[in-house]
């Protein structure tokens, strides 16, 4: 049998030298197939991300040809009876349900990775851990039911409460006006709160720890407390994974469908208040796209996807740089 | 002086309630949603949900047959594309590529599709698939299901190769084994704990995932193996059936929902185990 | 160890030669014919010299040992005998090294040099998988046989490595499962098991305790007589006992090669001394 002279990975380690490819690709030896095999899997992985963009773009053109950009972005008007189509109620659902996440969500997500890491003593730490992790692991369309059915009743017994207290504020008390139904905005903005809480605080739990222990000790040993341990060493000096991580909650709040659609009300009217129903992109995807009857309608369903690949994609390419230029600085993977 | 010092150990204080109350809320909200599955889930837990097909509106009957039959279908085909493509992409990345600036920007765009929300992947295998093809089909949707396993196969196969020492793969190299030879045979064996780790983690990420089945699997009242047409499943399943009026119909929902979230807790923790195994042998 | 006083200090700045030193078992005998024939051979890694104009020649069917201190370059030379550095695109070689009338350092199929060429590592490494999968591995990749033949060949590489007896009753089970040292005889037995012609070993004890260390001595005794055994190894002791020739390397170049026992107790270099008198490395 012939060798071949592909090598096969022998990484010696950061500074590694790379073995040579197949010296003879011509010839269709067990290696160049396998190598070849490899090289495309790698490339559809890396490529989907080009695919979907471009995929959903091209599917978009109609609308988009029929609404132009700007217009569309700004349009309030939902109409398939006259097919007439506007994204803006659907931009500020998306941007204000994750916003309501994402004020909740991150000091609760900060406070649970801080708890595991400073102050749970040892044996709390890992099922705790183990619960939060947990959080993720329920699909969301669970969320959604328990959202719209065990949920919302009982937050429908709190919201006079709120609309109460928080509807007297001058200014920001249009917010917390309307009736007491239980889902609406904000209930939507809770429940993604509950659900990017696993997320973002592993990632908070996780560059915690690879803060060096000599920092925490030195600091420790000048007699500082766990809060100012927590809050004036380890977050300044993980604050970029950090802040990764919390974009990364928000990719997440933005482009979460089920839970969301189950307990916002669904209402394509924009409303004042975040008590009132509404309606994000991936909602109403979720509620009427089997349901679009014209070209068009499917396509402004198509380009609504658009947007929010868009910022979605923004957000999380932020992310995921934010978290491995920590993962770099200390040579550990986040 | 002692002033400065019985705030700071105020804060202290304090900010410990916080963190220990941020924690109870989160195990709070976890609990009540486990609770409330079970509480709503068990009573709707029949027989009949796994011999008979899912009844129309308006009777009063059980039955989920055509709908686990439509998800195991869906995961299976999921599965047969995302892991090789996962398997060997990550292969790639620990052997052929390691940190060559092609590696690492594949990683990268990785990474970034590790979080990309199921609705535009939805939406993705409904331009590429059903469009085309003219109609709903169990294929896209396990194309779009498949797309969302494969980030986290090529991320743990990729981690997991790279792990396995020099030495072993020397040891098959100076016996004369081609390349292939040593990764498939040697490699991917010292690594098998990991890789499986990944798969079972990426096929729990798509279990009960509803959003992408909805521009492409779709629902089908009927019993049907078809994989080129719209063919049921749990996830829409519980989404068309929770939001009706029907008693029957919600208490299906509930019971497909509790199955599922047990399904997905078994296979975390069954993946958390191996990861354990994995953890020691290193 | 006696030094020859009367030498003194003496610069030796030529290459040393190659006269393959006469290792006969019995006395008077023809001496073995030459396996391997390294010319003029010169290794680096990226543009560190690591072995410098070595010319040497290792007999058939004996026992040849490379010892010096840590950096000498002899694993380098030991790996250059089965191309081990073509993984690594910085690393090269120049100059001829012959094997059969071939210049392994250009020869077109490596695997057949290293079917015949095999190599037993510092770690014992055996594969994850059963003891019998660990040897018809090796068998696998250039025959094809029937159950009962391959049994055959595993007992009898297993045999041939003074395993068999130890395992015969757990084939089935993981290799990852025995001794350190009963891993190292799998691995050798692993190397056996493809019928190489020259077998090298790159510290093949270091890692075991010294019962280990004693059965695998014994073994190469047995083992030069089919094969051909180049080893390399820090430990003189082991050299001496072991080996029918030794060669001493510093910083890259040879500096003596000559029968084990006449490097041992008259050697011709003052480095040689100076280093088997643990005056440095």
């Amino acid at each position: 049998m012939n060798g071949s002279d592909v090598v096969v990975g022998i990484d010696t380690g950061p500074a590694s030298e790379e073995p040579r490819a197949a010296a003879k690709p011509l010839r269709l030896s067990g290696d160049s197939v396998f190598h070849g095999a490899a090289m495309f899997a790698a490339f559809v992985a890396a490529t989907t991300l080009f695919g979907t963009v471009i995929a959903i773009a091209y599917d978009s053109r109609l609308s988009i040809h029929a609404f132009g950009i700007w217009g569309f972005l700004k349009s309030s008007e939902w109409n398939p009876v006259t097919q007439t189509f506007g994204a803006f109620p659907f931009i500020i659902g998306t941007l204000v349900s994750s916003t309501i996440a994402m004020v909740l969500g991150v000091p609760v997500s900060f406070g649970i990775a801080v708890f595991i890491v400073e102050i749970a003593p040892e044996w709390i730490k890992k099922p705790v851990a183990g619960a939060i992790e947990l959080l993720a692991a329920i699909p969301s369309i669970v969320y959604g039911l328990w959202g719209l059915v065990v949920f919302a009743p009982v937050f429908a017994q709190i919201e006079p409460w709120i609309s109460h207290s928080f509807g007297a504020i001058p200014g920001i008390g249009a917010l917390f006006q309307g009736p007491p139904m239980g889902i609406g905005m904000l209930t939507a903005g809770i429940v993604l709160a509950i659900m990017v809480l696993p997320y973002i605080s592993s990632i908070m739990r996780d560059v915690f720890l690879v803060v060096p222990a000599s920092l925490r000790e030195s600091a420790y040993a000048l007699g500082a407390t766990t809060w100012e341990v927590a809050w004036d060493v380890v977050l300044p000096y993980t604050r970029s994974a950090v802040i990764g991580g919390i974009f990364l909650g928000l990719g997440r709040a933005l482009g979460e469908t089920m839970a969301v659609t189950f307990v916002i009300g669904n209402s394509n009217v924009l409303s004042s208040s975040l008590l009132m129903p509404g309606a994000t992109i991936p909602s109403v995807l979720a509620n009427e796209f089997t349901e679009a009857t014209t070209k068009l309608y499917v396509s402004s369903l198509i380009y609504l996807g658009l947007i929010l690949i868009a910022v979605t994609l923004a957000v999380r390419f932020l992310a995921v740089l934010l978290i491995r230029h920590l993962g770099r600085r200390e040579g550990a993977a986040a | 002086m002692r002033g400065v010092l019985a705030r700071r150990r105020a804060v202290d204080v304090v900010s410990k309630i916080l963190m220990a109350t941020a924690t109870v809320i989160g195990v709070f909200f976890l609990c009540w949603i486990i609770w409330a599955t079970l509480k709503y889930g068990i009573p709707g837990m029949h027989w009949d949900l796994f011999t008979k097909d899912t009844p129309p509106p308006g009777t009063d009957q059980f039955g989920l047959r055509n709908a686990f039959v439509g998800s195991l279908l869906l995961l299976g085909l999921s599965m047969a594309i995302g892991v090789p493509i996962g398997l060997m992409a990550g292969t790639w990345l620990a052997e052929y590529g390691f940190r060559s600036r092609t590696a690492e920007t594949v990683r990268f765009l990785n990474d970034i599709m590790l979080s990309a929300p199921s609705i535009e992947i939805g939406l993705f295998a409904y331009a590429a698939v059903v469009a085309p093809m003219g109609h709903f089909s169990g294929l896209a949707g396990s194309v779009a299901l498949a797309i969302l396993m494969i980030p986290i196969i090529v991320r743990t196969t990729d981690e997991m190769l790279s792990l396995v020492g020099g030495d072993v793969r020397e040891a098959a190299i100076a016996l004369g084994a081609p390349a292939w030879v040593v990764i498939t045979k040697v490699t991917w064996k010292a690594a098998r704990a990991g890789i499986l780790t990944g798969v079972l983690i990426g096929l729990a990420r798509i279990t009960g995932e509803t959003a992408p089945l909805l521009f492409t699997a779709l629902n089908n009242q009927y019993f049907s193996a078809n994989m080129f047409r719209p063919i049921a499943n749990i996830p829409v399943v519980i989404f068309q059936f929770a939001l009706s009026p029907y008693t029957n119909w919600q208490q299906m929902a509930w019971a497909a929902a509790f199955i599922t979230v047990l399904f997905v807790l078994v296979l975390s923790l069954v993946a958390r185990w191996f990861l354990g195994k994995v953890q020691v042998a290193k | 160890m006696t030094a020859d006083q009367s030498e003194g200090i003496r610069m030796v700045s030529a290459p040393l030669s190659v006269k393959p030193p006469d290792t006969a078992q019995s006395s008077g005998a023809t001496p073995a014919p030459v396996k391997i024939a390294a010319r003029n051979l010169n290794f680096y890694y990226g543009k560190f010299h690591a072995v410098k104009n070595v010319n040497v020649e290792i007999r058939q069917n004996v026992v040849t040992a490379f010892i010096g201190p840590s950096g000498c370059g002899k694993s380098t030379l030991l790996r250059i005998f089965n191309r081990m550095y073509d993984l690594y695109p910085r690393q090269r070689a120049e100059g001829e090294v012959i094997l059969d009338g071939q210049n392994i350092l250009t020869v077109k199929s490596i695997r057949q040099l290293r079917s015949k060429v095999g190599m037993v590592f510092q770690k014992p490494t055996p594969f994850p998988m059963s003891i019998h999968e660990n040897i018809a591995f090796g068998i696998r990749l250039y025959e094809k046989l029937p159950r009962s033949e391959m049994d055959d060949r595993v007992r009898h590489a297993l045999t041939k490595a003074g395993l068999w007896d130890e395992v015969k009753n757990k084939l089935n089970q993981s290799g990852l499962g025995l001794s350190g040292g009963q891993q190292q005889r799998l691995c050798i037995a692993r190397a056996l098991a493809v019928n190489p012609e020259v077998l090298l070993l790159d510290e093949p004890c270091s890692a075991l305790d010294p019962l280990s260390t004693s059965k695998i001595e014994e073994l190469l005794f047995e083992l030069k007589e089919a094969c051909t055994i180049v080893i390399v190894t820090h430990n003189m002791q082991q050299a001496a006992r072991a080996s029918d020739n030794t060669a001493f390397m510093l910083e890259g170049t040879l500096i003596e090669y000559s029968e084990t026992s006449k490097l041992f107790t008259t050697p011709s270099d003052p480095r040689t001394e100076a280093y088997i008198t643990g005056r440095f490395g």
